[in-house]
């Protein structure tokens, strides 16, 4: 099977700073992924190696299984919006889109121009011109109409309201169905986009912590509340993410697949159950606590 | 606008529920057909593979069925099926906990059902 992208074995340090370390990761054509981490965790300079933007110090990426670097025809498959801009100062939205639409073989024009109303952007308007919101509306436009076989966006909404998010999501999911490719999102707003999401990456301090389905995960990532011994007895050998008391109540968030039988079990002894948000599970793996990957992946 | 979702629940099972209810009420009939995938994947503001495992789950119990090309359908003795499924689990959730409850409150069984017997509301 040809993956979308594949990284083998990808290191990457700044100086003596290890800022990705031995990361292994597959991406399916036409699936949307989550790629989650906290400030620091390595989702950009990841997104810059698989873009042929910087070179790893080891390992390989492969694009639809080729190496993008100096490989046009493979970068004429990617798309990356970030949030830092990309476009010459002093060209306008216009020419913007009309330097993107060149680059990209399979360019919606048509796209382009009902997000240009939708968003209620100044076609005329130079870069330099634009507020930051206006330009992360620019660089949505560009991502979504590029129709890019693998499309990447780096937290593409500084500055961009709730409106203007939910319009992002709704087309994304709308286009993608029509026209199913590989979408990157890597963002902190997880709670926004969890719902959009086939496949979740987390990492955190340059490694891989967690990956998979989104419901699989979801599917063991358990809140249970009730008195404190039932608890304890229906938790032993799972693994705990966090465990709280108050008198004679515990409340506790385990990350451990459960049986029915073992829900059903939980229930009889009046316990709680309930599923745990992706954010907040992400919050828990990432919070600070050393948690090692074998801890949580079997 | 989107409908909203229990984010406590998985989403597969909410779309699997959201059919089954449809199915009970008589809203969608055995032989109609059922909503795409890519229709639910709007309607409800999520990834059109999540919405197919909640289809697919019903797929597998016999509860849907797929003409191929055209569509995913409600079979025959599908709202049957999902009556007794829920009344299994409706024994299972709702009478074991109110016999639990009732047991620590010291009513007994007898009473219990005297109680529902007696209720006002709730008859048909």
């Amino acid at each position: 099977m040809t993956y979308a992208v594949e990284c083998k074995n990808i290191s990457k340090h700044f100086g003596k700073t290890t800022a990705l370390s031995h990361i292994n990761l597959n991406m399916e054509k036409d699936k949307i992924y989550g790629l989650l981490g906290r400030n620091g965790a390595g989702k950009s300079t990841l997104l810059n190696i698989v873009t042929a933007q910087t070179f790893p110090d080891d390992g390989e990426v492969k694009i639809f299984g080729e190496s993008p670097y100096e490989n046009g025809r493979a970068l004429r498959n990617i798309c990356i919006v970030k949030e830092n801009g990309m476009f010459l100062k002093d060209v306008s939205v216009t020419g913007a889109l009309d330097i993107a639409s060149s680059f990209y073989n399979n360019w919606d024009k048509k796209l382009a121009e009902r997000l240009l109303i939708e968003f209620q952007l100044d076609k005329r308007k130079t870069y330099r011109n634009l507020s930051l919101g206006m330009k992360s509306q620019l660089g949505i436009i560009v991502g979504l109409a590029s129709r890019a076989p693998i499309t990447i966006f780096d937290e593409p909404y500084i500055g961009l309201d709730a409106a203007g998010r939910q319009l992002f999501y709704d087309v994304l999911i709308e286009d993608y169905m029509e026209n199913p490719r590989t979408i990157i999102l890597s963002t902190h707003l997880i709670d926004e986009v969890s719902n959009l999401l086939e496949d979740v990456i987390i990492l955190n301090k340059g490694e891989v912590m967690l990956e998979g389905n989104s419901e699989d995960i979801k599917n063991k990532a358990f809140y249970i509340r009730g008195t404190k011994d039932r608890v304890e007895k229906h938790i032993s050998g799972k693994k705990v993410l966090s465990k709280e008391e108050f008198g004679n109540t515990m409340a506790v968030a385990i990350f451990d697949s459960i049986s029915d039988n073992e829900i059903r079990a939980m229930e009889l002894d009046d316990l709680a159950i309930s599923s745990i948000p992706l954010q907040q599970l992400f919050i828990f793996l990432t919070g600070g606590k050393m948690i090692k990957r074998g801890d949580i992946n079997e | 606008m989107k409908l909203p979702l229990d984010e406590n629940k998985l989403i597969y099972m909410q779309i699997a529920e959201a059919i089954e209810d449809a199915v009970i009420s008589g809203e969608l009939s055995e032989g109609d057909q059922v909503y795409s995938t890519n229709q639910f994947a709007r309607l409800y503001g999520i990834n059109p593979a999540t919405a197919a495992k909640g289809i697919n789950l019903l797929v597998e119990e016999g509860i849907l069925f797929k003409r191929r090309g055209i569509g995913m359908f409600v079979a025959e003795g599908a709202r049957n099926m999902i009556i007794s499924k829920r009344k299994k689990q409706f024994i299972e959730d709702h009478i074991s906990k109110l016999i639990r409850e009732a047991e620590k409150l010291n009513i007994t069984k007898e009473d219990l059902i005297d109680i529902i017997r007696n209720y006002e509301g709730g008859d048909k």
